[in-house]
């Protein structure tokens, strides 16, 4: 691979990130799935970046969900953003950072629609109004979660902890990068780096001290594809399109996977599980599967948090190799106790996958 | 009588001997340190096979003529039309030339593979153009990077032509049978190889053309794909991976590769781009400057005075791209003896 392609590709994909003084959308499934990632997140912002950032209780699901199942009709979802955007201008801010790939896709597709039909746009003010009596604003600027964290990636290298490097032997980390299908897949110019080559997690890993890895179906979609996965007579599909991903990534033996979708690493985290049980393959060394990362959750490693307070616990496949790799002490007796210390009890032992 | 020529590809060349033979005095400019143009590009031509080298001679050659002047390594910075009818040329030697007719044979421009991102062009090392493919005939020598020799080598047909992804339209004419002629050249030099062309539709237009396509499958054993390709990717052992549909069975389809050849297309060049704009000349959508008229205007444009010839107008073949440089030699002839008898 000649990196000086790729810089061209990134050198054309660049866009405007807003400094601080951000409106934070929360996610349905990472919230759900992965807690800590965006507790984390928002303190990292806070306390170590030192940045302006709101979490709006009153923030709902966008309904993208219900969107790309064909369940909630378009004109359902722009309002529901439009009222995601009167709860912005209400609080007084402009910038518009959603956790979620999905969101990020849905509020692009959507302003993009009003720059083109704003007769649209006018039809959802009405409707947002004669509902909620609110008005709004639209962003000044949208940027995915992951877009902040890269922007800031060197002044969070500058207060690393544990790099991501393998302390026993000094060499990098081998990092898979994983961009969700709706950061950059349908706007390539609303995605640093584009659609084919992005540059938002390579540019973390590389900034603290990981490889990234390219490998032949780097592209491909983790399978979650929404009716892929809720329609249960799909699944199957679901399931191969990560088993394609799991197959072509093994043999460079990556160290774990970062995301940037939520769905994704949720998936490519729990079909590890699924994958193994259906037939005994498990993908990463010694009969353990390959970690799998939210991009917060690496910021978050690389900066000294403790693996159970941002909820590394919630993951299907074992983080422990990757902690060890990285000299990140942890208290094994805690993994399953909650903040008062007490046991929650610890899962059942999948039949092949090791989890300790 | 004297006329400008922009561009001495083979079109110029063709057009200023041309026009040089009716006794019109011609200062043909060329941006470059030699004529020729993307002839330079070529190993051997199609249907026939000649050396592009032999053609490029035989062009150049007619230009050692007592009524043409080749200014190399020039520019025109500024074209004009002046209210006498005549065209002044400013040169970026600081010359200024003034002509009684101007015409613009500033050909095309290779479309630039990298603005494929998926195709991985500059990015994986096996990934050529057809451009760089000419070249490694030149030396006898197929390799991949490593030096190995390829054992499984793909063309990609229309790379940056009839493309709504990246706004390109029109169809840039060559690239079907360019890719048959390499594809059978290949064969030579690799007799073991296998060699798969992805096409769209196979468009062969001109004498021999069809022949060739025939006898490429039948003599040569190439084989012929219709689809196109989704992405490439690049495996570890540097092979790239291709992703396409077969859209004859109807299936999609996953191949390793040892070499991807891009084939690419044909754009307006900058020197068109550059000219329409000063001289306020039409361009078609796809950017080639515009004829007056498609059956009977071919070599005007929407400037009296203003001629074009070649590939500014079109892609054309290098057959076309003669004929039409002599028809253009002869149009202007005509519109000088008209005007210079009133």
């Amino acid at each position: 691979m000649e990196l000086l392609g790729k810089e061209q590709i990134w050198k054309e994909y660049q866009k405007e990130i807003a400094d601080n003084n951000y409106f934070y959308a929360r996610s349905c499934i990472r919230q759900t799935f992965f807690p800590g990632s965006e507790w984390v997140y928002l303190d990292i912002l806070r306390n170590k970046l030192h940045k302006n950032v709101i979490d709006d209780p009153r923030h709902t699901t966008c309904t993208g969900i219900g969107y790309h199942s064909d369940v909630v009709p378009i004109e359902t979802i722009m309002t529901v953003v439009a009222r995601h955007f009167a709860l912005m201008t209400e609080a007084g801010y402009e910038n518009l950072t959603p956790s979620c790939i999905t969101s990020f896709g849905i509020y692009t597709e959507i302003l993009d629609t009003w720059e083109h039909h704003p007769e649209i746009e006018e039809k959802i003010r009405e409707y947002l109004y004669k509902a909620t009596r609110r008005e709004f604003k639209k962003p000044r600027n949208l940027a995915h979660t992951s877009d902040i964290i890269y922007k800031f990636r060197n002044e969070i290298a500058s207060q690393i902890l544990h790099p991501l490097k393998n302390i026993h032997t000094g060499r990098p980390l081998k990092v898979v990068d994983h961009i969700g299908c709706h950061y950059a897949k349908m706007f390539p110019s609303k995605g640093i780096g584009g659609a084919e080559f992005p540059a938002v997690l390579t540019g973390m890993i590389e900034a603290w001290g990981g490889e990234p890895i390219d490998y032949p179906e780097r592209r491909h979609c983790c399978g979650f594809g929404f009716r892929n996965y809720l329609v249960m007579a799909n699944r199957g599909f679901s399931v191969a399109n990560s088993k394609k991903k799991f197959e072509s990534m093994q043999p460079y033996e990556p160290d774990f996977i970062v995301a940037n979708c939520p769905g994704c690493a949720m998936f490519l985290d729990k079909w590890q599980y699924t994958i193994s049980e259906m037939e005994g393959i498990t993908y990463g060394a010694n009969g353990y599967g390959i970690p799998v990362l939210t991009y917060e959750e690496m910021a978050a490693l690389v900066l000294g948090y403790d693996p159970w307070d941002i909820g590394l616990q919630m993951h299907q496949v074992a983080v422990e190799p990757l902690l060890d790799k990285m000299g990140i002490p942890y208290d094994p007796d805690k993994k399953y106790c909650n903040s008062r210390g007490e046991s929650l009890g610890a899962p059942k032992c999948p039949t092949y996958l090791k989890i300790k | 009588m004297n006329v400008i020529i922009i561009g001495a590809g083979p079109a110029g060349c063709e057009a200023a001997f041309r026009l040089a033979n009716e006794g019109i005095q011609v200062d043909l400019i060329e941006k470059e340190n030699s004529t020729g143009g993307n002839l330079n590009n070529w190993y051997q031509l199609f249907p026939d096979r000649k050396s592009a080298k032999d053609l490029n001679t035989i062009l150049s050659n007619h230009l050692q003529h007592p009524h043409i002047r080749l200014h190399l390594n020039t520019e025109a910075t500024d074209i004009t039309r002046e209210e006498n009818g005549k065209t002044s040329v400013q040169l970026s030697d600081g010359a200024l030339l003034t002509g009684d007719a101007l015409l613009l044979a500033t050909g095309f421009k290779l479309f630039e593979a990298q603005r494929k991102e998926e195709y991985g062009y500059g990015i994986y090392e096996n990934v050529i153009t057809s451009v760089n493919l000419e070249n490694k005939f030149i030396n006898h020598q197929i390799t991949m990077r490593s030096g190995a020799l390829p054992q499984r080598i793909g063309f990609i047909h229309c790379v940056g032509s009839r493309d709504e992804k990246i706004c390109n339209y029109h169809c840039s004419k060559l690239c079907c049978i360019t890719a048959v002629k390499q594809a059978i050249e290949t064969r030579e030099l690799l007799p073991e190889a296998e060699i798969i062309c992805f096409y769209m539709d196979m468009r062969m237009f001109g004498p021999g053309y069809e022949e060739m396509y025939r006898k490429a499958q039948e003599k040569y054993n190439i084989k012929f794909i219709r689809g196109r390709l989704s992405e490439a990717s690049e495996n570890q052992n540097k092979q790239i991976i291709i992703k396409a549909e077969d859209t004859l069975i109807g299936k999609p389809l996953r191949m390793t590769l040892d070499l991807l050849v891009l084939m690419v297309g044909m754009e307006a060049s900058e020197g068109s781009q550059k000219a329409a704009s000063q001289l306020h000349l039409t361009q078609a959508p796809s950017g080639f400057i515009q004829p007056a008229d498609p059956h009977y205007g071919n070599n005007r444009t929407n400037q009296e005075g203003v001629f074009i010839a070649g590939c500014c107008s079109a892609p054309m073949n290098l057959t076309d791209t003669l004929a039409d440089a002599r028809s253009a030699a002869n149009t202007i002839s005509e519109w000088l003896n008209r005007n210079t008898q009133h």
